[in-house]
């Protein structure tokens, strides 16, 4: 069973807000969960390399495909929109809170 | 005749003898969605507007005398996790509740250019996180054949259309069955293709290494139609692929079909084990050889496919942080005296709080914890390992035969809020499905009987870009 300070660390490197009475309910479910993943460990896995993408055996190429490193202009509406869609903005600058105290 | 039953290529040839216009058939469905969608629950956003100038186009052109494509007219439903331009997108979260869709995905544009009518957004577990559609944030989708039940998840708007002629067809996204499930829950088609076969582009990401788009159709044939029309590489995204592989029309005498003795176990309903027998020996009676297969790390494969997704899934829903989109605390009304959000940490903080539901929440910590200092190796890594010793156990398998059967799922719909206190439940209902997922093959769901009125659907497991191949197998088993 993992312990309320690892709820709180956890949530915290996620990122995520997490109330008191949260962080008894999450430990319960988090815990059984993980419990269940432990099934893994009855598995040798010594000599096993992993696979991190699926297709990798039967796609037969290179896996990393990169673009070429050049500007595609966008038309301004585009740029405006994509602007528009934070939630707090001054002019065409995203605004956030003061990140130096 | 009845317009909305129409399966694509019939309404197509509706349209080509001007039985009905492009116009009249939308009409249809819309009409329809306003008097049963109250009861069903499958559409988040129904964009009539769009449908009805997309509708006129492909009228106007039919009365000028083009050709059109056998999609151009036809009414679909889009779930909520792929974008259309213009139409908000919500993957029934809160985080996400007033986003406008900046861009089509490429799938929606490869629609669009073939002048399908897109009818509406549909219904979601929040961020294609759960198995029966009751983790969206606004409302859960009911099954059409028992309103009581479930209609299977992640994309149970989509499949509870097809289901209730809402739509003609849909379009989903498979990460563990999301397609799959919901469609053998519904008594409909769904097809998960080959990892990379669908471009991703415009898909909210999940877990991107098993992530792909399919088609949810009410027959086989149909689900070709979709997938021939949204496949191919598309330089938007890295991971899709233009497939060479050539479907020949698959000769069911000469055809080796395994069994795995793994996917027939203990817990799994006894009246979804006698359908499921009875279609295989279906095909035994047409000629087909029957051969008893092992996926020996079958038991593993849960475990495995939640330790990697959420881990995936940590890491893409980092983005949603109350800065570029979506819902911010830092515009909350609480903003006033005593207000907790003052830095820019509390805005992430307040605002994924706020935003997500509690599964998408379980998800992200458990792939935190994974990929954590101290972890990654018993848990991320491992998880990774072990799904190599499961591509290996299907390589293995087909080495001897050309296509695998099992049941979709364990047991057919289940009852609203009968799993939705216990998460690990929950999780056990994708059991069948997850292993094509984390070997990135494809994988469809027919139809092959019921129990008492619930549908029940056979998986056919296929080699890597054989979609058209066990989709045409499914068509002579499908009921």
């Amino acid at each position: 069973m993992i312990s309320k300070k690892d709820v709180q660390h956890i949530a915290k490197l996620a990122r995520l807000g997490v109330t008191k009475k949260e962080e008894g309910k999450f430990r319960k479910e988090l815990s059984s969960i993980l419990d269940y993943f432990n099934l893994l460990k009855g598995v040798n896995v010594s000599r096993v390399e992993p696979t991190f993408h699926p297709a990798e055996h039967f796609l037969n190429r290179k896996l990393n495909i990169t673009r070429e490193d050049i500007e595609k202009p966008q038309k301004s509406e585009v740029k405006n929109e994509l602007v528009e869609a934070a939630p707090q903005r001054k002019n065409r600058h995203i605004k956030v809170k003061a990140i130096f105290q | 005749m009845e317009l909305r039953k129409l399966t694509i290529s019939q309404a197509h040839q509706g349209l080509l003898k001007k039985k009905f216009s492009a116009l009249e058939l939308t009409k249809a469905f819309l009409d329809r969605i306003k008097k049963v969608d109250k009861e069903i629950s499958a559409y988040l956003t129904v964009t009539e507007k769009l449908a009805l100038s997309q509708a006129k186009k492909i009228d106007d052109l039919i009365s000028v005398g083009r050709n059109i494509s056998v999609l151009a007219g036809i009414p679909l439903a889009v779930k909520d996790n792929i974008l259309i331009e213009g139409i908000k997108l919500s993957c029934a979260s809160k985080i996400l509740e007033d986003y406008i869709a900046p861009y089509d995905a490429t799938c929606i544009e490869k629609l669009k250019k073939l002048g399908a009518v897109i009818l509406g957004k549909t219904n979601l577990d929040e961020f294609a996180m759960g198995s029966s559609t009751e983790n969206s944030a606004f409302f859960p989708t009911k099954n059409p054949y028992d309103l009581t039940r479930v209609p299977g998840g992640t994309s149970g708007g989509s499949a509870a259309a097809v289901a209730a002629d809402l739509c003609c067809y849909a379009l989903g996204s498979d990460t563990g069955g999301s397609i799959r499930q919901p469609a053998s829950f519904c008594g409909v088609v769904g097809l998960k293709p080959t990892y990379g076969a669908v471009s991703r582009y415009g898909l909210v990401a999940f877990a991107s290494s098993l992530d792909q788009i399919g088609p949810i159709t009410k027959t086989a044939e149909d689900a070709k139609i979709v997938f021939e029309a949204i496949s191919g590489k598309d330089p938007k995204d890295s991971t899709s692929v233009e497939s060479k592989t050539p479907n020949p029309k698959p000769q069911i005498p000469k055809l080796k079909i395994g069994v795995p003795k793994e996917y027939f176990i203990k817990g799994m309903d006894p009246e979804v084990e006698k359908v499921i027998k009875t279609a295989i020996k279906k095909f035994e009676n047409l000629g087909a050889k029957i051969e008893k297969v092992s996926l020996a790390h079958t038991k593993y494969a849960l475990a495995t496919y939640y330790l990697i997704t959420n881990s995936e899934a940590s890491a893409n829903l980092a983005r949603y942080d109350g800065i570029k989109y979506g819902l911010s605390s830092s515009l909350s009304l609480s903003q006033g005296e005593g207000s907790n959000v003052k830095t820019l940490l509390d805005v992430y903080l307040q605002s994924r709080a706020e935003g997500f539901g509690d599964e998408v929440k379980r998800r992200i910590m458990l792939g935190t914890y994974a990929l954590s200092a101290g972890y990654y190796d018993a848990y991320y890594l491992r998880a990774q390992r072990v799904r190599t010793l499961i591509k290996e156990d299907f390589d293995k398998a087909f080495q001897k035969v050309d296509i695998i059967l099992t049941p979709t799922s364990p047991t057919p719909a289940f009852k609203i809020g009968e799993k939705i206190k216990d998460p690990l439940l929950m999780y056990l209902s994708d059991i069948f499905t997850v292993s094509p997922n984390l070997v990135g093959l494809p994988a469809v769901s027919i139809p092959v009987g019921f129990v008492g009125k619930l549908p029940v659907g056979l998986q056919i497991i296929g080699k890597p870009f054989e979609e058209n191949k066990i989709l045409k197998i499914g068509q002579v088993i499908a009921t």
